[in-house]
């Protein structure tokens, strides 16, 4: 069967998405309503599913590296027929975590895959002004890790790529850095205005020309299974699932009191219980204080 | 006592807390004080020798448990907490690191998150400062924000405070950082049984656990009991212990300082001042428990710490007992700690700037209206 262990930054929905998610999952856990999985207590887009293989996501730049290593080592350890997969940014790999985790794969041989989004940005930072090297494939060779430099607009290359790597992880037991260069054609994020600090041409360009899913679909096209139909079709669907997951999302309650408590420690502390004995107490007492529709 | 009536505060409208009420529960102990309490006892043991016996118990019980960290396999272990390790269990389970604290903290709590169970050194906490990231938010905070979906059932242990002459940068206590962090136990091992029945306990417990020992104390001998030495034996966490019981003064340590504490109690006891000596065993959780009811005991407290003074444990303590058991105090609350500087490293310069059991002893005088001047002098 195969497994993987995902250690993963944000922008890897997609990942989530293809192992199971449902569009549901994902509305509910950036809405933080009751049906979250991850009980309302992360920002929106910090997945996690120990369901898929999906380590919650973490805010902090590339500590997610050494952990997808630590739990490759774990793997190892117990020769399971898996390997660990993480991503990270081309900012996330000045981080120090970033070389200590590359070091630590390779001395201690075990299954790995690093996959950099080389996109270009790291915020308003481009990547000149992040790193002097030749990219990232040359840091890995550094370490001694087995690295390859692929068109990551190049979904067919993608896949080879990782398919390959995934093979060599397992059977040599052994790290490797794939390196996916691409482009960051929209926003850091819904609070950025790139066109701040980049060109909008340049913008434009690659969002043209360069487009992955663009390129997919145009040799799909070519082989004939799939149709401009088709693809207006689909496109049409999906995004009416989305906007109904998000309305549903919208509309469910928030969790429950009793989860800002729990998960602190294995077993609830007392002072924990008391203080939540406490609120409860505070909440009956003074119910105009507090939001009508407060769950108990 | 002093003749004062104590005078239970009105109730106040919010229902009494849990800890008021187990407190009104304790009957006070009749006066008298026992020396240590030990069952039978024979054998001595290092504090070094226990740790390393530790260790190794709990990684023949359980193949998921494995250690980690500079010079603990082929050196035998900085300070040889780890001696015989790696002969015994091999490559795969005690790993030498090289020099990354952020690094392999990182991926122990990787390894964690899948489900082993790593025993992470570092040569001193101080160098944990690298790694305090992933100790916080990569262990400490995971169960809460995966709600639960990733344990981190991780160990991080090695020598906290003052050693000797070592200087600023590797003379820091860690206690109060740690201890203030919700998602992390942490404990402060003192004698040798503590040690053993601590590390075991640390390395079962699913939650992140920061373990603090003392270098100087790893020479240090105790006595061991019988259960003690056997391979089930844990201590709760938790829990503090009443190392010397008294009804005078209470005075909290932990760690080294305990057994300077208990050097003060005796001077004290030969000028007619009953001490009672808590070790805390456990900073976070802290047993506000025990020390309350010392203190509702004794109605004086000392509070007792190598660290540095502000934010510190002792100040904690000060504000636990202000909050529950306030009208029971005869006199304001001492804390010693370490003077407020970075660490000098002339001797006499150091010796200054560490609690000495002299201290201890003013201290607990200055609770009781026993001294002449009100000033800490050197």
């Amino acid at each position: 069967m195969e497994m993987f262990y995902g250690a993963m930054q944000y922008r890897e929905p997609g990942v989530l998405l293809w192992r199971g998610f449902t569009l549901q999952e994902f509305a509910n856990q950036c809405f933080g309503n009751k049906f979250d999985n991850g009980k309302g207590r992360q920002m929106p887009i910090h997945y996690g599913s120990t369901k898929h293989n999906y380590f919650t996501v973490a805010s902090t730049v590339g500590t997610q590296i050494p952990h997808a290593v630590g739990a490759a080592y774990a793997l190892k350890m117990e020769e399971r027929d898996a390997c660990t997969v993480t991503y990270f940014g081309d900012g996330g790999t000045s981080t120090g975590d970033f070389h200590a985790a590359l070091n630590f794969a390779a001395v201690m041989e075990v299954p790995v895959i690093f996959i950099c989004r080389n996109n270009g940005w790291a915020i308003s930072t481009p990547s000149a002004d992040q790193f002097r090297s030749d990219g990232i494939v040359v840091r890995g060779q550094a370490y001694g890790v087995h690295s390859i430099r692929v068109d990551g607009n190049d979904a067919l290359a993608m896949y080879n790529a990782v398919n390959e790597a995934r093979t060599m992880a397992i059977g040599e037991q052994k790290p490797i850095l794939i390196e996916a260069l691409t482009y960051r054609a929209g926003h850091h994020s819904t609070s950025d205005d790139s066109t701040k600090y980049r060109p909008g041409d340049e913008i434009e360009w690659w969002r043209m020309a360069q487009d992955p899913v663009t390129r997919f679909r145009k040799w799909i096209e070519m082989k004939g299974w799939w149709s401009a139909e088709a693809e207006s079709e689909f496109r049409s669907s999906v995004r009416k699932q989305v906007l109904n997951a998000i309305q549903v999302a919208e509309k469910v309650e928030k969790p429950p009191i009793k989860e800002l408590f729990t998960d602190v420690y294995d077993f609830p502390p007392p002072n924990l219980c008391e203080q939540e004995a406490s609120l409860r107490e505070a909440i009956r007492r003074h119910p105009q204080d507090y939001p009508p529709d407060f769950l108990m | 006592m002093w003749g004062i009536i104590r005078q239970r505060v009105a109730c106040r409208s919010i229902p009494a807390s849990i800890l008021e009420q187990s407190l009104q529960r304790i009957p006070i102990r009749p006066v008298g004080y026992a020396l240590r309490n030990y069952s039978s006892t024979a054998k001595e043991m290092t504090v070094r020798d226990a740790l390393n016996s530790a260790l190794d118990e709990e990684m023949s019980a359980d193949p998921k448990v494995f250690l980690m960290g500079e010079e603990v396999g082929e050196y035998q272990g900085a300070y040889k907490i780890s001696k015989g390790l790696l002969e015994k269990y091999g490559p795969d389970r005690v790993i030498d690191t090289p020099i990354t604290e952020a690094g392999f903290t990182g991926i122990g709590v990787g390894a964690a998150y899948y489900g082993l169970k790593p025993v992470v050194e570092f040569m001193t906490f101080n160098f944990s400062m690298q790694a305090i990231d992933h100790i916080i938010n990569s262990a400490a905070k995971s169960n809460y924000m995966s709600a639960g979906q990733i344990s981190v059932p991780i160990v991080f242990r090695g020598p906290n405070g003052a050693a000797a002459g070592v200087g600023a940068q590797h003379s820091q206590c860690y206690a109060a950082w740690f201890g203030s962090c919700p998602g992390l136990k942490v404990l402060t091992p003192y004698s040798s049984e503590d040690a053993r029945g601590l590390l075991k306990a640390a390395i079962r417990d699913p939650d992140p656990v920061v373990f603090l020992e003392n270098e100087l104390l790893y020479g240090e001998s105790f006595p061991v009991s019988a259960e003690a030495l056997d391979s089930s034996f844990s201590l709760p966490i938790g829990k503090a212990k009443i190392e010397r019981e008294g009804k005078d003064v209470t005075i909290t340590a932990f760690s080294k300082m305990v057994g300077y504490a208990l050097q003060a109690a005796e001077i004290l006891a030969n000028e007619g001042i009953s001490a009672e000596v808590i070790n805390l065993r456990s900073i976070r959780p802290l047993d506000r428990l025990t020390i309350n009811a010392s203190v509702r005991k004794t109605n004086r407290l000392v509070t007792v710490e190598e660290g540095f003074p502000q934010h510190g444990v002792g100040a904690e303590i000060c504000a636990s007992i202000l909050e529950e058991s306030f009208e029971y105090l005869d006199a304001p609350v001492e804390r010693i700690a370490g003077a407020d500087v970075p660490m000098p490293y002339a001797a006499n310069l150091e010796r200054m700037a560490v609690p000495q059991v002299e201290d201890i002893v003013r201290a607990a005088k200055r609770t009781c209206y026993r001294s002449g001047s009100m000033a800490a002098t050197a």
